[in-house]
């Protein structure tokens, strides 16, 4: 394989990743993580609130209060902590965006 | 180009390594998809990891064609698996089966992995069937090193049960239990890290100390452990003090614990420092990656499998991954939680290399709970990132439960490990 047919590889695969339609797997960093609790499905049996469809700003407005420990909380203080406002931003959009 | 995509929400520090480490796959020509078939993902799972990745990968990306490999046609989970040994619910509780992965376009096969051939990219089952991959995702959990402590055998297991695969051992140490007389002594043996769910022997040691004080108050638990320290030393040693002062009694390896050798005949666990005739004896051996792991050859010498900390791919074979308990994931310690938030990055990297485009530096969590008594529970959590080419903690982030929580708290977190466990299994089986 010549450098020039090298380079069109690295280039088309490029393009297709500039090209690519946003697609589910798109999901911000950490996103993923949160329904090992929160349950991605309806139905699920626990106390623990689920997170799709919810208000952006009600889930950064959460995650600020929980990292600073203003709001009460058994575990999402020691989880708050390890994304930073941005981060979290990115995970409210996420979720208030997907729906049942 | 390639900076923009690298600033496209990539690091660009972490790609570079990445692609150093040999996940550069991205900029490689994709046959299958050239001629119009989807990419096919073959997982080979014995657990919480496969199934959740077969099943996140498919919805993430249509197009592939996923075969999930399943020894057993019913999953029988190990988290909470300690509370059917107490006597606190039956094992049917904890067993799932695959009959909703089809609806989701995953096509589940059950069979035994024996051999991969990297070069040629396939799979064989002991049935003789071979699939051919793409990308393989290997989550074959643990195996137990029969070979790691003198005189216990599968054929000693039958008498001291490791019960660390949940399913039939379970349910002997759980009918040991039952039968054996008030007075008994219980031991447990715990093996050095790394092994399957660091807090497990001690939640373990707590559920049959509850067990034993309301049913067998004159019996006790002796754990013999091969370590100085464990997972929520802390919480258990505190649970210990205030729910069972005469129930429970632990020995470091300091103070003599290691376990050298056992003699099932006479169920007797033997230390350096003396020998412990058992009423019941647990042993808790020595493990390493799952048996079609080191076939693979993506094991290294501990046992166990390094792996790309961006996509999970592992270190030693390309194209091949791994998750769960078989991977060395730096600081994410091996537990259902984490295996599942492996599972579920490993897929979206997938989703992206077999698109041709570069996956995203990941967030992963650990959530996990341990309960010291039906209404006493506690927790550890971690968040972790790719740092210096490995999974590690974020500064600032993660730890256990307050050493002083009200009894209120304790209470909570036993109700939240509850739904932990119908939310974990209800994702990944649901």
């Amino acid at each position: 394989m010549n450098d020039n047919r090298i380079l069109c590889i690295i280039a088309a695969a490029s393009l297709l990743a500039l090209t690519g339609a946003a697609s589910a797997a798109d999901i911000p960093p950490g996103a993923a993580a949160c329904s090992g609790c929160h349950p991605a499905r309806a139905g699920v049996d626990t106390t623990v609130p689920r997170l799709i469809g919810r208000d952006a700003a009600q889930i950064v407005a959460a995650m600020a209060d929980f990292r600073a420990g203003r709001r009460p909380t058994t575990i999402m203080d020691r989880i708050a902590k390890g994304f930073t406002d941005d981060e979290v931003k990115a995970i409210a959009a996420w979720f208030a965006a997907q729906k049942d | 180009m390639g900076t923009r995509i690298m600033t496209n929400r990539t690091n660009r520090r972490e790609f570079l390594k990445a692609a150093a480490a040999g996940a550069s796959a991205a900029f490689m020509p994709m046959p299958a998809i050239a001629q119009g078939a989807g990419p096919r993902v073959v997982v080979v799972g014995d657990g919480l990891a496969g199934a959740s990745c077969a099943r996140a990968l498919k919805k993430l990306d249509a197009r592939a064609v996923v075969t999930l490999i399943e020894a057993s046609q019913t999953f029988t989970a190990c988290p909470f698996s300690n509370e059917v040994i107490a006597g606190m619910r039956d094992l049917s509780t904890q067993q799932f089966g695959y009959s909703k992965f089809a609806a989701d376009g995953v096509t589940v096969e059950f069979g035994n992995a024996t051999a991969v051939d990297p070069q040629a990219r396939t799979v064989t089952l002991a049935s003789g069937a071979r699939h051919n991959y793409d990308r393989l995702v290997l989550a074959p959990g643990i195996n137990l090193r029969w070979d790691a402590l003198p005189g216990y055998t599968e054929a000693a297991a039958e008498r001291m049960p490791h019960a660390w695969k949940a399913g039939e051992q379970t349910t002997l140490l759980r009918r040991q239990l039952e039968a054996m007389e008030d007075g008994g002594l219980v031991v447990i043996s715990a093996p050095a890290n790394p092994f399957r769910c660091p807090p497990g022997p001690y939640e373990r040691a707590s559920l049959i100390a509850y067990y034993l004080k309301t049913k067998k108050p004159k019996s006790k638990v002796l754990v013999l452990d091969a370590k100085d320290a464990f997972s929520k030393q802390g919480l258990f040693t505190a649970a210990w003090k205030e729910l069972y002062p005469n129930h429970v009694e632990w020995i470091s390896l300091s103070n003599g614990g290691k376990v050298t050798s056992v003699e099932p005949a006479t169920n007797t666990v033997v230390t350096e420092f003396g020998r412990h005739r058992a009423a019941v004896a647990n042993i808790v051996p020595p493990q390493k990656a799952g048996r079609i792991a080191e076939a693979a050859g993506v094991a290294d010498r501990t046992g166990w499998c390094p792996i790309d900390p961006v996509t999970f791919e592992s270190k030693l074979v390309p194209n091949i991954h791994v998750i769960g308990d078989a991977c060395i994931a730096g600081a994410m310690p091996k537990s259902g939680f984490a295996a599942n938030s492996e599972a579920k990055v490993c897929a979206a990297a997938l989703a992206k290399l077999l698109q041709g485009q570069m996956p995203e530096e990941p967030r992963l969590l650990n959530t996990c709970y341990s309960v010291a008594a039906p209404d006493y529970g506690f927790s550890v959590a971690g968040v972790y990132k790719p740092t210096n080419g490995q999974l590690m903690d974020v500064p600032g982030s993660g730890g256990v439960s307050p050493a002083n929580a009200p009894a209120s708290a304790r209470a909570q977190e036993a109700v939240f490990a509850n739904g932990w466990f119908k939310t974990l299994t209800g994702e990944v089986f649901g």
